[in-house]
């Protein structure tokens, strides 16, 4: 089967436009998150800045920036390469008003960039950048491209913000993933892109490798996770047999920072034999970004990796769930050249990818 | 391959009743949910073993517009009191959720969104689900409703023996 590399990678994020900046950022225990009064409610949240971009819709903007960033990283011709577009509301801010169809908005940004292939969003609620991700892979191994940018981005609005609060999912502080007082999660905006490419010798392996990817659903509930972890502890199943335990250096959780969701995690953390295993959240870095966390939060995990560390869990202090999981509260050495991202969502999804550093980048 | 539709208008209910009847949570959800759920019935209705819990089994939903009719609904609520109910069908894979949780499907569920009803395209995607080495079947849906009364549904049981 066809190796999967990761050869180009950009973000957008209010703490820098670089993952190298970005990373030291969060290393330095910097956080996007503020408190916004403009609903009925208090909520913290971790906003970009409007200015500074053209065009119509700052969601296509900021999307097609991330997406032309990754692609210079990568050095590739995009105009052959596969697009996947990883969002769950676009510009839902404009319904009523404007154009919210997700495909316009991926086939807006794939022409802009140059793509000729028929562009993708894959919209699987919070999992979607995880699933983007799978999906690119499976496109690449399919051999339907050698490239395939895989752009996730995500704004916040009245109609989603409304939506968590009537949910009573928000924290009205900044979120505490795992912790004992965890109340409610935070809503992020960010656009974060990568450029999968297959590879064809061993020697192309020596940098960033997509060794797995699993999706798989609780059959629970559409809006709470399964008490078991069911789905998220298949997901690791399906992927962890792909690694050497020794060579996993950490898990990098979803860790909204719910009851709910953290409790599950570290069910299905436990059933997974991961307990010993460092775990960390960076939604106290910036808020949960829906469409882009997966991409966002695997790319900050690769350069934690290139420097030999797991990112601190922002936010947590005591831990507040049933299993005994091995939060990293701060920063911390780590051994392995491995690691693997998760995440849940609703529609009962959950979904894992493993990834693995080569000799050198 | 089986493959079932449902036209465009059609009184969702009564199907519901014809196929199903004893799942009170379907009047709870959105157009795009009903959809998906009744062309499932359609297609596995009559399976053996039908509610065994299976890990093996996808649920890949398409559409070209999402779930836009229900974020509408929401919207309206949003005016009065947004409605926790309706913004849990604001999501274009929840119809995937729901299929899963009626026929304890434990696999992967994943939901794409497309300019137009390319069936090229949703082959390939389909036929790229079944890399995943659990996966042995799927249910596919290509559910698309801008209203509440007008919409395409067509649905497909594809089983790994079918692919070339």
């Amino acid at each position: 089967m066809t190796g999967v590399g990761i050869i180009g990678r950009s973000v957008v994020t209010p703490l820098g436009d670089t993952p190298e900046g970005v990373f030291q950022a969060a290393r330095k225990g910097c956080s996007a998150l503020k408190p916004y009064t403009d609903t009925s409610e208090v909520y913290w949240a971790s906003r970009l800045e409007r200015k500074g971009f053209g065009g119509d819709s700052f969601f296509e903007a900021v999307a097609l920036e991330a997406a032309r960033k990754a692609v210079a990283d990568a050095g590739i011709d995009p105009s052959g390469a596969g697009f996947i577009l990883s969002t769950i509301k676009g510009d839902i801010e404009k319904l009523g008003s404007g154009d919210v169809s997700l495909a316009a908005s991926a086939a807006h940004i794939a022409r802009a960039l140059g793509v000729q292939a028929a562009p993708v969003v894959v919209s699987n609620a919070c999992i979607s950048g995880v699933a983007a991700v799978v999906q690119g892979m499976r496109m690449i191994r399919d051999g339907a491209f050698r490239h395939v940018i895989v752009v996730g981005a995500e704004l916040q609005s009245r109609f989603i913000v409304t939506g968590f609060q009537a949910l009573k999912a928000l924290s009205q502080e900044p979120c505490r993933p795992f912790d004992a007082a965890r109340d409610g999660l935070n809503l992020g905006e960010a656009a974060a892109a990568m450029v999968l490419t297959a590879l064809d010798t061993p020697e192309e392996s020596a940098g960033w490798e997509l060794l797995s990817g699993a999706i798989r659903n609780d059959a629970n509930h559409i809006s709470g996770p399964s008490r078991t972890g069911e789905g998220s502890y298949n997901a690791l199943r399906a992927v962890l047999p792909f690694v050497r335990k020794e060579d996993l250096a950490f898990v990098n959780v979803h860790g909204t920072a719910t009851r709910y969701n953290d409790e599950m995690e570290a069910i299905a953390l436990d059933r997974a034999g991961l307990l010993d295993v460092p775990i960390n959240s960076l939604k106290g870095v910036f808020g949960h970004t829906m469409g882009a966390a997966g991409i966002l939060e695997s790319i900050l995990s690769m350069e934690a990796l290139e420097a030999g560390i797991v990112l601190p869990t922002r936010g947590f202090h005591e831990l507040g769930v049933s299993a005994p999981v091995k939060v990293s509260a701060c920063e911390q050495a780590v051994r392995g050249n491995a690691f693997v991202k998760l995440l849940s969502g609703f529609g009962g999804v959950n979904g894992a990818l493993l990834f693995r550093k080569g000799g050198a980048r | 391959m089986k493959q079932v539709s449902i036209p465009s208008g059609a009184n969702l209910t009564a199907l519901y009743r014809e196929l199903a009847g004893d799942y009170p949570k379907f009047f709870k959800m959105d157009t795009l949910s009903k959809l998906g759920f009744l062309l499932t019935e359609m297609l596995v209705g009559e399976e053996a073993d039908r509610f065994r819990p299976r890990e093996d089994r996808a649920v890949l939903v398409f559409s070209r517009e999402g779930c836009v009719a229900n974020d509408r609904h929401y919207q309206d609520s949003m005016a009065d009191f947004p409605s926790p109910g309706l913004f849990v069908y604001t999501l274009p894979n929840i119809v995937s959720g729901e299929i899963a949780i009626r026929n304890k499907y434990a696999g992967e569920t994943s939901a794409y969104v497309l300019e137009e009803y390319d069936q090229k395209l949703v082959d390939a995607l389909v036929c790229q689900a079944f890399q995943d080495p659990v996966t042995t079947s799927a249910i596919v849906i290509w559910a698309d409703c801008p209203r509440d009364d007008a919409w395409e549904a067509l649905g497909w049981l594809v089983k790994k023996e079918d692919l070339g």
